[in-house]
Parts: structure tokens; C-alpha cells; sequence
């Protein structure tokens, strides 16, 4: 019986881990502790570290050949985004939501399908809403890119449609809200007061799998009284 | 994530540039929004070694008024620009009509018309890259005894059953409008009934642009403008979907009676069709319920349908009873 009855962890539990590590000297090793930064901004710092690398074998690693192709050749550009002028090396098959969430690191705009059928991927390209997913970043390098992340204001403060969505309980799983405030802003920037058919077909272009169109909609119209 | 294969991106500003690059580049591939052509390059079907975007030339942008009293309006034109603009809006509100219903705002804030028009079929078969007639192969995938055929074709069927896609179409062709092209030094003016072509005429293909050529613009002749106009699409969801069907009118009237009309029915053949029955029939005639009823009855005429799309014939039909029953 010593010694061999099953582990139980209601009685036998400790918080030090069951073995002792010991360094290659004989010395204890520290206890690992989880450093204290979210997700998102060690989403970031990697992005960032690694932008060559992991952005270039991103878009060619599955390309047609391993072979570096003079056709891939990146040039640079220059991409206001946001207000914000960036430098950023850009290839000719590469789309506007590659280069921002993965040159850029803003990973607000997110990639649904990828096909111009979902919406999740909108920004503002001078104030007109594209799908980034499906335009060639050269196409549109001399407009101003407006992305989720230059929506609100610099201090915080919320948008008004930023605002009415929070308190409509619009998003739900919340992947189709950036595509879904883009819009949202785009069509008030245009049209302060819209019908609530004018909103309608403006939200048209965005897909909501979570189906909180109504929440969307009842948005959209109490940020129109208060822009 | 579809990742597109590697080409080489030329982006001219004049139209003597784009025409050096595609003499250089015989399998060059010419983008517009790029809407339809980054999917094909995406799912990897078709992998051009190099990519023409004319957006950036700006002959080819703008709506401008015609000394007829119609419109040109630029290939590159954006099918937003259109649906907004008040000279269309004016002149032939079927047209911004027709724009406005073709998929969701963000697609057509940058689709352009030219596009839109010579956009490739929808036929699933052909886009997921089946060997079939279209794309150079020896059978039709969607005319099997157990293929879906449900959006195919009713009419002129010539092995291939794909059917047009395009909502502008319809509405252009009923409009009798003109295609400009640039086909090396000479610039073609084509009417709408000669630039969509069956695949009886060329089955890989759905207009008769060819390697090179370069749609420039879309005139729009004078005839119709100001007339009673009806455009309709039905689709199975309101935003981003193809037609179904959908139907294009154009009528003058003289006090009660119709005294001239152009009818032309979207998505039930490989070109938008023109309604010749139903023109010839409500010709100098007054709208009554009785006459409604001859329009339903002779609209769908001939058609032979596939397995799945006979839905298509009382669709339609009903389609042409409502754009006449709108002169009433
Ligand atoms: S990710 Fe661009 S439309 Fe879906
Ligand atoms: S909130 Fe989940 S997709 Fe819209």
C-alpha cells in the first residue's frame, strides 16, 4: 500500500511543481511566471519582430514555386493609415488586408472568407468602404486607409457608433464589428441622418453569423441622433 | 488562407501604355475593381503571369452627356458613381437601378461597370475549375441528369448552359447602347447585341473583347432617355447575390398606348435577352389585365429547361407581366 495508491489531487496537491527542476549547474531554476502582457500585444511585438520574415513566407510559402521569383519582387511604398504615414515593402499580389494586419500589425480589420462575401475585412479608403481583403494594396496606395483602429478618437473616447454598438448589445461574437463599425462610420460621415433603409443597405455589405443585425441597425440609427 | 499565385503588376496611366504591356505580355490579364479577377486568382483556376490594372487611366473614368442627349459613361467608371449620379438618375434611372442591385456597397464602391460587364459566368462547375467545354474540355458538368443547374440556363444553349451574370447587362442591352473598344489603333463601336456573345458564336468566352482589346466606355444613346423605365432583380438574398432573373424596360408612351419598347430579361441565357415576343405583341397597345396575361404567356416562350431551373419560366414570366403591368 505505501507509496502506490492513485495521486489525488484534493489532498496531495502542492503548488510547486511535482519534480524539481535543476539547471544545468545544479541550481534551482526559477519558476516560470506569466509575464504580463495580453494577447494582443504579444500578437503585436511578434508581428512587428518579425515582419520580413513572417510576412514574406506568409504570402509565399504556398505560392507556385520555392524559388525566389522576380515576379514576388516587393516594392516600397509608402500607406497613409489612419492619418499615419508608413514605409512598408509591399508585393504586387498582396492584398490591402495582408499589409495592414501583417506589415502593419493592426489586426482590428479582420479576414472572414477572404472573398468579397463576408465584410469583416471594410475600411475606408478616402472615406468610401472597400474590402481590403480583396484589393491589390498598390491599388489604392495613394488613398487615405481608415481602419477601426482610427475610428475612435485619439484620447479614447469612443465614436458615437463605437458607443451605440456597446449599448445596442450589437456584437455578439464581436468578429464581424470592425467591418460592421466601418461601415457604420462611413455611411454617417456621408449621410448624418439616414432612413433606417438608407442604413439598411449601407450595412448591407457586412455579413453577421451571430445574425445581431437588428443590435447593428438600432446602432447605427442612435449614433445618427447623437453625430 | 487563399493566397494568390505571383505575377507581375503593371499599372498604366494612358491607354498606349496598358496597349505596350498587354503586346508584350500576351497572357497578361486585365483588372478592373479586381473584384471578380483576384477570386479567380485566389482559388488558383486561372494564374496569369502578369496583371494589368487600368484603373489608374483616367480616359476611361466619368459620366459625361452626349450631344444626343445620352451618356458616355467611362469603362472604369464605379458602379456607385453610377447609381449615384443625377444625370443617370435622370436620364435613365433603370441603369443607376441596375447598378445599385448588383451586390453588396463595398463591392460596388469599387467594381466598375466595365467589369461588371465583361465579367466570366457563375456556372460552379466552370468556376471550381472543371474541365468542361468552357474552359477547353469536352463535356458540360452542369447538364447531367444529377448536376445543379438551378441558376442555369432556359435558352440558346449550345452544349454549355452558363448563363450571364451581369446585372448592368440587361439594362445597357435594353438601353441599346454601344461598347467602345480599343482594338490596336482602331476603336470599335459595338451594339450591346453584338458585344455579348453565346457560345454558339465562341463558347470560352462571353463578350467579344478579345487578347488586347480594352473596353474604353459605354455610350448610351439619347433614344431612351427620359422614357418609362422598369428594372427588377430577384435573387435569392438582397445583397451580394447573382440574379435569378431580372428584367430591363424601356417604353415610350403615347398618352394610354405603348408606342415603342425595348424589354430584355437577365440570367436565362448565356447574353441578356431581348423579348422580341413581348415587344411585338404590347406594340400600340393599351396596359389591361388581358394583356398582361398574353405578356406572361408568350414571355418565356421556347424555353427548354434543365433539371432544376424550371422555376425560372413562371419567374420570368412574371418578371415581364410586371415591367408592362408598370406602364399601366
Ligand atoms: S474577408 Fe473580406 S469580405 Fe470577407
Ligand atoms: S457578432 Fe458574431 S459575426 Fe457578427
Amino acid at each position: 500500500m505505501d507509496g502506490i495508491a492513485p495521486y489525488d489531487p484534493t489532498t496531495q496537491y502542492t503548488s510547486e511543481p511535482a519534480i524539481k527542476e535543476i539547471g544545468p549547474e545544479g541550481h534551482d531554476i526559477p519558476l516560470w511566471k506569466p509575464v504580463n502582457m495580453s494577447r494582443r500585444a504579444f500578437l503585436r511585438g511578434v508581428v512587428c519582430s518579425g515582419t520580413v520574415i513572417a510576412g514574406s513566407a506568409f504570402l509565399f510559402s504556398t505560392a507556385t514555386k520555392a524559388r525566389a521569383d522576380e515576379r514576388a519582387v516587393e516594392r516600397m511604398i509608402r500607406l497613409t493609415v489612419n492619418g499615419r504615414t508608413h514605409t512598408v515593402d509591399v508585393a504586387p499580389n498582396e492584398t490591402l488586408a495582408h499589409t495592414i494586419r501583417y506589415r502593419l500589425g493592426l489586426t482590428g480589420t479582420k479576414i472572414g472568407c477572404n472573398h468579397t462575401e463576408c465584410g469583416a475585412c471594410t475600411v475606408m479608403a478616402e472615406g468610401t468602404t472597400i474590402y481590403s481583403c480583396s484589393t491589390l494594396t498598390h491599388r489604392v496606395r495613394d488613398k487615405e486607409i481608415t481602419t477601426v483602429e482610427g475610428i475612435a478618437a485619439p484620447d479614447g473616447t469612443l465614436h458615437p457608433v463605437q458607443q451605440a454598438f456597446i449599448e445596442e448589445l450589437a456584437p455578439q461574437c464581436g468578429f464581424c464589428t470592425p467591418g460592421q463599425v466601418v461601415s457604420a462610420v462611413a455611411l454617417l460621415q456621408k449621410n448624418p441622418k439616414p432612413t433606417v433603409d438608407e442604413a439598411r443597405l449601407a450595412m448591407s455589405g457586412n455579413l453577421c453569423r451571430c445574425g445581431a443585425y437588428d443590435h447593428y441597425l438600432r446602432g447605427v440609427m442612435k449614433a445618427a441622433e447623437r453625430v | 488562407m487563399d493566397v494568390m499565385h505571383q505575377f507581375e503588376l503593371y499599372q498604366p496611366s494612358s491607354i498606349s501604355d496598358a496597349q505596350a504591356i498587354l503586346r508584350d505580355n500576351r497572357d497578361a490579364w486585365i483588372i478592373a475593381g479586381g473584384k471578380d479577377s483576384l477570386d479567380w486568382f485566389k482559388t488558383r483556376v486561372m494564374q496569369p503571369p502578369a496583371v494589368v490594372d487600368i484603373s489608374g487611366i483616367e480616359e476611361l473614368h466619368g459620366i459625361r452627356e452626349a450631344d444626343d442627349g445620352g451618356l458616355w459613361i467611362g469603362a472604369m467608371t464605379t458602379l456607385t458613381e453610377i447609381a449615384e449620379d443625377a444625370m443617370v438618375n435622370e436620364k435613365f434611372p433603370m441603369l443607376a437601378k441596375s447598378a445599385l442591385v448588383v451586390a453588396s456597397p463595398q463591392i460596388r464602391n469599387i467594381a466598375t461597370i466595365g467589369g461588371n460587364v465583361a465579367q466570366d459566368t457563375r456556372c460552379s462547375y466552370y468556376r471550381d475549375g472543371f474541365p468542361c467545354y468552357r474552359a477547353h474540355g469536352n463535356t458540360c458538368y452542369a447538364n447531367t441528369p444529377t448536376a445543379m443547374n438551378r441558376e442555369h440556363a432556359l435558352f440558346e444553349v449550345s452544349r454549355c448552359v452558363a448563363i450571364t451574370p451581369s446585372d448592368t447587362a440587361p439594362a445597357l442591352q435594353a438601353l441599346e447602347a454601344v461598347f467602345e473598344v480599343q482594338r490596336g489603333n482602331r476603336t470599335l463601336e459595338v451594339p450591346a447585341a453584338d458585344f455579348f456573345i453565346g457560345p454558339a458564336i465562341d463558347i470560352t468566352r462571353m463578350t467579344m473583347l478579345e487578347r488586347g482589346d480594352i473596353l474604353l466606355g459605354i455610350k448610351v444613346p439619347g433614344k431612351w432617355a427620359g422614357s418609362r423605365q422598369y428594372y427588377e432583380k430577384v435573387a435569392e438574398r438582397q445583397s451580394w447575390d447573382f440574379a435569378l432573373g431580372s428584367i430591363a424596360m424601356a417604353a415610350q408612351m403615347d398618352g394610354n398606348t405603348i408606342a415603342d419598347i425595348s424589354i430584355v430579361c437577365g440570367a436565362v441565357q448565356c447574353t441578356p435577352r431581348r423579348l422580341r415576343d413581348v415587344e411585338s405583341l404590347v406594340q400600340g397597345e393599351t396596359v389591361d389585365e388581358e394583356l398582361e396575361e398574353l405578356v406572361k404567356r408568350v414571355a418565356a416562350r421556347g424555353a427548354q429547361p434543365l433539371n432544376y431551373n424550371h422555376f425560372k419560366i413562371p419567374l420570368m414570366e412574371n418578371l415581364a407581366m410586371r415591367a408592362i403591368r408598370s406602364l399601366a
